[in-house]
């Protein structure tokens, strides 16, 4: 018999070197996420995928899978929690929805509207990140960065570029682009790479593609994302 | 002639008060309400407006309901909201300037007298212009904030402008005495 876990209640199966995370999708469970991608090792920074484990919050990305373990996810307390986080990245950016090419195609803001998020709480921060548009094909408004890397590890592991990278800490952390002018015009960086294409919110955009299509007949605007990330495997 | 009974003797349940303003907005929320169609026969059936632009009431008594659009950019949009909160028992901001301070808060990060200068001062055609500074003009606050960084604010309600269908849905529900709770097609940022 296969080994399982108990996931909200119903029993989860799992092959051992599984997270909590990848058995419970696999047993179509939906957890959220912001910084995980099926394509690369866990990354364990949003904290989006938090769940109780024997009353301990862990990472259900990172987390391996034991057998018996009872595992709380779809709760009001850890929704609560989640939400919270949402509140946090929103004000630590700029995110002026309204404004943005991603709305409707955007992780963040599709999480926010499952987990119903109707306000960003928080004092703002407001805080100054000037955009880079040197690029020919790409944008770069790091207003939006979460910090995901999941532009870093898919230039590095599969375009083969290093293009970006997150420096400093805490508050003054923000995304670096590698070339020593620091500007995206002087790397390497093409349109259909990966790293051009992954970014869960509005922060690589490609350029003259903006609006294309009109609001209400997004992505997220068809579908929730606990919907969509199950049927698109991302 | 027979008597009317007790059930016809009863007087009509008090309306609704509702007051409506809007600070640093481009009143695409108020257009969003108008939005709701002839369903406002129905809401002016449960409600009064008290204050609002609808009615050109400058000042608000006692409310139960006050919508408010827009963030908070000057001192007289501060004034406005705190009038509103001493009046208003349910304060709702409605829309992505009074959520987050919107459009207008995107100066944020720049240095307020160095807007004015750029935008009086140094564009074309302005020579000799200078920063208007008429006492009757509201000073600028340095930053654009949302309104519950300001006041305690009761519930959120989402959009760029919220659709007249989630402000229909918001409403009758605050009006049935429910907590408003928008379905996720109604759930927009923008
Ligand atoms: S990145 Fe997402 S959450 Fe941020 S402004 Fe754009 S649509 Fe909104
Ligand atoms: S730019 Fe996008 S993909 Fe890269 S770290 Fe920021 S949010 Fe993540
Ligand atoms: S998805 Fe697990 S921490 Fe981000």
């Amino acid at each position: 018999m296969k080994r399982q876990f108990l996931f909200d209640g119903r029993p989860v199966p799992f092959d051992e070197g599984q997270t909590i995370l990848q058995a419970a999708r696999a047993a179509g469970h939906y957890i959220p996420h912001l910084c995980w991608h099926p394509d690369f090792p866990p990354h364990g920074s949003c904290k989006l995928c938090t769940v109780k484990v024997g009353g301990r919050h862990v990472s259900s990305c990172a987390f391996p899978a034991r057998e018996g373990m009872e595992v709380e996810s779809d709760t009001p307390e850890i929704n609560a929690e989640r939400r919270a986080l949402l509140q946090m990245l929103f004000v630590e950016g700029n995110h002026f929805c309204p404004g943005c090419e991603k709305s409707g195609n955007c992780q963040l803001q599709a999480l926010a509207y499952d987990l119903e998020m109707t306000t960003p709480r928080f004092p703002h921060f407001y805080p100054d990140r000037p955009v880079d548009a040197s690029h020919p094909d790409v944008l770069l408004d790091f207003n939006r960065c979460i910090f995901c890397e999941l532009c870093v590890r898919a230039s590095r592991e599969v375009d083969g570029k290093n293009v970006f990278a997150l420096g400093g800490r805490g508050l003054g952390k923000h995304l670096v682009v590698n070339a020593e002018t620091g500007r995206l015009a002087d790397t390497t960086l093409a349109a259909d790479d990966l790293a051009a294409n992954i970014c869960p919110v509005g922060v690589i955009l490609k350029k003259r593609v903006g609006f294309a299509v009109p609001i209400g007949e997004r992505t997220y605007d068809a579908e929730p994302i606990h919907v969509h990330a199950m049927e698109r495997d991302t | 002639m027979t008597e009317p009974s007790a059930q016809e003797k009863r007087p009509e349940p008090a309306r609704l008060r509702i007051a409506t303003a809007s600070l640093a907005g481009c009143f695409g929320c108020h257009m969003s309400l108008l939005d709701i169609d002839e369903r406002i026969f129905e809401l002016a059936a449960k409600v009064e407006f008290d204050r609002s632009p609808l009615t050109d009431i400058k000042h608000c008594g006692p409310c139960d309901i006050g919508l408010i659009e827009g963030g908070v950019c000057n001192a007289e949009n501060v004034h406005v909201l705190r009038e509103f909160r001493r009046n208003c028992k349910t304060l709702v901001a409605v829309g992505a300037c009074a959520i987050n301070g919107g459009l207008p808060a995107q100066r944020n990060h720049l240095d307020v007298g160095a807007c004015l200068q750029e935008v009086y001062c140094y564009r074309e055609g302005l020579d000799g212009a200078g920063v208007p500074d008429d006492p009757e003009l509201p000073l600028l606050l340095d930053k654009v904030r949302p309104i519950h960084e300001v006041v305690r604010v009761d519930y959120f309600l989402p959009g760029c402008p919220p659709s007249g269908d989630a402000i229909w849905k918001f409403l009758s529900d605050l009006v049935a005495g429910r907590t408003p709770r928008l379905p996720y097609a109604l759930m927009h940022f923008d």
